[in-house]
Parts: C-alpha cells; sequence; structure tokens
C-alpha cells in the first residue's frame, strides 16, 4: 500500500514538473505575448495541479488536504485574474507602439 | 555544508549590492542595490543560524528572530527611500 | 546540496542584472523574482518564518510598492551626479569583489562547533508557554527588540507623512487608481480578501506553535487592504482620522503597557506573568499585527499627494 503511494506520488510529481519543463520552455522559446502567457497559465495550472494531485496522500490530516488544495484555488484564481491583465497590457502596447 | 554555500552567496550579495549601490546613478536602482546588501547581510546571519543548530532545533532562532524583525525594517527604510525620490522628482517637474 | 547549488545560482543570476538593468522597471521584476527565490534558501536554511516574511513582504509588499514607484518615475528619474569614470568603475568593482571575498573567507573561518543560544531558548520556552521558538524570541527573550522594531513602523509612518506637500496634508495616501469596474482584477478584489483575511488569521494563530506570526499575517492583511486601493473599488482613509492614528500607535503602545504590567506584577519590564504568559502574547501579538498591518499598508501607499485630482 505504501508503495502504492510513493508510486502514484513520483508519477504525479514527475507529470507536474514536465508541464512546468515545458511550460518554462514555451515562455522563452514562444514568439509573442500571448501564447507565452497561454504556455505559462497551463504550466500554473497543470504542473502545480498535478504536483498538489501528487501530494495530497502525504498529507498528515483533513486539514492538510484542505491547506494543499486551497494552495491550488487560489494559485489558480490570481494566475487566472493576472493572464487576461497582461494580455490586455501586451495588446495596448502593441497599438500604441 | 548548506549553511556555508548560503553565507557565500550573502557574501556575493553584499558585494553585488555594494557596487550597485556605488556605481549606479538611478535613484531607484540605488534602492534595489541597497536592498540586495541587505539580503546578503541576512543570509550571512541565516547561515550563522543554521551552524548554530541543536537543542533539539535545525537552527538557532534567535538570529532567525533578528532577521524578521530586520526584513520589516528594511521594508520601513525603503518605502521612506522611495517616497523622498518620488517626492524630489515632484519637485524638480516643478522647477 | 545540487538543489542548494542551482537555487545559489539562481539568486545571484538574478541579482546581477538587478544592478546592471538598463531600465527600472526591468531591475524590479527581476528584484521580485530574486525576493521569492531568496525565500527559497531561507526554507533551505530551516527558517521557514523567515521564508514567509521574505515571499510576503520582501517580495510581494516591496513589489507592489517599488513597480508603482518606477512608474510614476518612467518620465526619467532625479539624477544629480556626473556618471563614474571607467577607471573609478573597474576600482569599485575589484573593492567590491575583495570586500564579498573577504566576508566569503570570514564565514568559512567561523568557529567549529559554533556559538549557539538554541539550547537557553529550549530550556526557557516552557515558561512562555509557545511551541515556535522564533515566537518565544521574538515576543519573549528578546521582546524589546520586537517593541523598538514596531515603533520603527510608527516612525516611519510619521516619517513619510512628512514629505507630504503642505496642500496635500490630511488628505488620503497615495495617489488615486484608475477604478477597475468590470475584468478580472476587479473581480478578484471583491474576491480574494474575505479569503485572504481567513489566512491571515490563520497564520497568526499557528504562529504561536508552528511557522507564522504577526508579521506574516500583517502582510497578507496589508495585501487583502491594498487590492482594492489598486482596483480603484475603495480609497484609503485621509490621514487625518483620529482612529487611523490610533490604530497604527496601538500596536506598540498595547506592547509598552504589557511590559509596564510585567514591571509592576513580575518586577522586569516585559516580564509576563507566570501561568498567563500565552494569553498576554496572543493579545499583544493581536493589536500589533492590526497595528502592522495598517503602517505596512500607509507605508506602500506613500504620502498624501497633490496631483490627486489631476
Amino acid at each position: 500500500m505504501t508503495l502504492l503511494v510513493d508510486v502514484f506520488t513520483v508519477l504525479a510529481v514527475a507529470a507536474g514538473i514536465v508541464f512546468f519543463i515545458a511550460g518554462t520552455a514555451g515562455l522563452i522559446r514562444f514568439p509573442d505575448t500571448s501564447s507565452r502567457l497561454h504556455a505559462l497559465t497551463k504550466a500554473d495550472h497543470l504542473g502545480l495541479g498535478l504536483v498538489v494531485l501528487g501530494l495530497l496522500p502525504r498529507a498528515e490530516s483533513l486539514g492538510g488536504v484542505l491547506r494543499l488544495l486551497a494552495i491550488w484555488g487560489l494559485v489558480l484564481v490570481s494566475s487566472a485574474a493576472a493572464g487576461p491583465m497582461l494580455a490586455r497590457l501586451a495588446r495596448r502596447g502593441a497599438r500604441g507602439g | 555544508m548548506s549553511a556555508a554555500i548560503y553565507g557565500l552567496l550573502g557574501a556575493a550579495l553584499v558585494g553585488i549590492g555594494l557596487f550597485g549601490l556605488l556605481v549606479r546613478r538611478d535613484a531607484l536602482l540605488r534602492i534595489l542595490a541597497f536592498n540586495l546588501l541587505g539580503g546578503g547581510v541576512f543570509l550571512v546571519f541565516g547561515a550563522v543560524a543554521r551552524r548554530g543548530a541543536g537543542a533539539g532545533l535545525a537552527a538557532d532562532p534567535v538570529p532567525q528572530a533578528i532577521i524578521l524583525t530586520g526584513i520589516v525594517v528594511a521594508f520601513a527604510a525603503t518605502t521612506l527611500a522611495v517616497a523622498l525620490v518620488l517626492r524630489l522628482a515632484a519637485a524638480k517637474d516643478r522647477g | 546540496m545540487i538543489a542548494d547549488l542551482l537555487i545559489v545560482a539562481a539568486i545571484v543570476a538574478l541579482a546581477l542584472p538587478v544592478v546592471l538593468g538598463r531600465s527600472a522597471f526591468t531591475s524590479v521584476a527581476l528584484f521580485v523574482a530574486y525576493g521569492l527565490l531568496l525565500a527559497f534558501a531561507w526554507v533551505r536554511l530551516d527558517a521557514v518564518d523567515v521564508a514567509l516574511t521574505e515571499a510576503a513582504i520582501g517580495a510581494g509588499l516591496s513589489g507592489v510598492l517599488l513597480l508603482g514607484a518606477a512608474r510614476r518615475l518612467a518620465g526619467g528619474p532625479p539624477v544629480e551626479d556626473a556618471p563614474p569614470g571607467k577607471a573609478q568603475v573597474a576600482l569599485i568593482g575589484v573593492g567590491c569583489a575583495g570586500l564579498a571575498v573577504a566576508l566569503g573567507a570570514a564565514i568559512l573561518a567561523l568557529p567549529d562547533p559554533a556559538p549557539s543560544l538554541a539550547g537557553p531558548v529550549m530550556a526557557n520556552i516552557a515558561a512562555l508557554e509557545v511551541g515556535n521558538p522564533v515566537t518565544a524570541v521574538l515576543m519573549g527573550f528578546r521582546g524589546l527588540d520586537t517593541l523598538l522594531e514596531a515603533a520603527v513602523l510608527v516612525l516611519a509612518v510619521v516619517a513619510l507623512w512628512a514629505l507630504a506637500p503642505d496642500a496635500a496634508w490630511g488628505g488620503a495616501p497615495g495617489w488615486r487608481q484608475p477604478r477597475a469596474a468590470d475584468g478580472p482584477l476587479a473581480l478578484l478584489a471583491r474576491v480574494l480578501p474575505p479569503i485572504g483575511v481567513v489566512v491571515a488569521v490563520h497564520i497568526l494563530w499557528v504562529g504561536a506553535d508552528a511557522p507564522g506570526g504577526k508579521f506574516q499575517a500583517a502582510a497578507i492583511l496589508t495585501a487583502m487592504w491594498l487590492l482594492p486601493w489598486m482596483a480603484g473599488i475603495a480609497a484609503p482613509p485621509p490621514i487625518s482620522r483620529a482612529w487611523l492614528r490610533i490604530l497604527v500607535a496601538a500596536g506598540p503602545v498595547a506592547f509598552i503597557l504589557a511590559g509596564f504590567a510585567g514591571s509592576a506584577l513580575q518586577g522586569a519590564f516585559l516580564a509576563y506573568p507566570q501561568g498567563y504568559a500565552k494569553a498576554v502574547i496572543i493579545a499583544v501579538e493581536v493589536v500589533l499585527t492590526a497595528s502592522i498591518a495598517v503602517a505596512l499598508a500607509l507605508l506602500v501607499l506613500g504620502p498624501p499627494a497633490e496631483d490627486r485630482d489631476a
């Protein structure tokens, strides 16, 4: 049982790291702001989500589980708010020169 | 071992911060450089705290508490410096 | 070990362009990233309390303050001095590198075993009835430092307000933000504060026994106050309000009163009565948190400005 949990954690966290690496590569390599933002927010949402998922079975209590989920939720909300704001700024900058 | 690495990082940050403070002319960059210098000093403190592990603790809590108050005081100094720069700029605009 | 080296390399890689960067705006953005990475360094140094403070104040509140200042100074910073010559820069570089090397050598030459106060702290922590040794140091063993530090914040607010132009005296602090009627910022400013306040109270409460405490909680409260201001949906109160001034001073005053109560009851300034230590500490911390939060917010907002209606 513990082995199964360990395997699950390693797989989920590793998958999360893959998304973070992909997102970072996109941030560096993509040509324009919109696609960079797309790469970045996807990495945030999915990468962190998978890391949190992998850590859930290791939480010591229900409170720990709720805290982990709250962290994910707060990052989702803040990056969902920051993404459109940055996109709007970038569009305004592109139009205004 | 990790204490020594971060202590050396603190020393490097002191050097970088002091260099920026002396060489850059932009007041805001000088404030940033001053903060880097402060961060370096705090890291040296943190390394000393880590070396002082004992009595079941991973680090000496006394320097850690002093770093905490230091960060808050450094922030207060930064806000004051920024306000001075902004006021200077506003006075200059008026001529 | 490899993780430490990676973190150190990343911090140096961010600190250098902060100092060498061409535009203040880029430097500030890099500085915020530097602050977040520094929080990682604090976790690696087993200083989780410091890491929380660094992330909240060193990266978060400083970021808001410095980004705002960089934008307002975009027209050109006030420069007075002549630029240093090439030889001068080289000389300063050599001097600073020498200083860093000397400091590094001193760190490597520190005595082994290291002197530590961890033992005395753990031997006496039971008397304070708190489980977090950093909180015990802040509120108990080095309580005077924390008291003076809280007083510094009050003095900083006074000094900042002294910079207000005569015409603006008594007005609302900071400049007016454009109102974001809808969109992500307005939504965030309405949704996040209730959650943030709960998180702040939680951080303050667990600070007695786990990493956390008044500085971290106050920084979160400050952010929750600044968010509606940044969205333009709530203006900060004018600095002439009596309640605002009382709130800023309440924390240090409560701390000093607790100190004198110690003098009267226990015979020493800031000595806590036996059996009630935790109750007194928590009570002082709650008032301090409110005071620090208001003071930090006022510090980020800055003095009242003349161009509020411009």
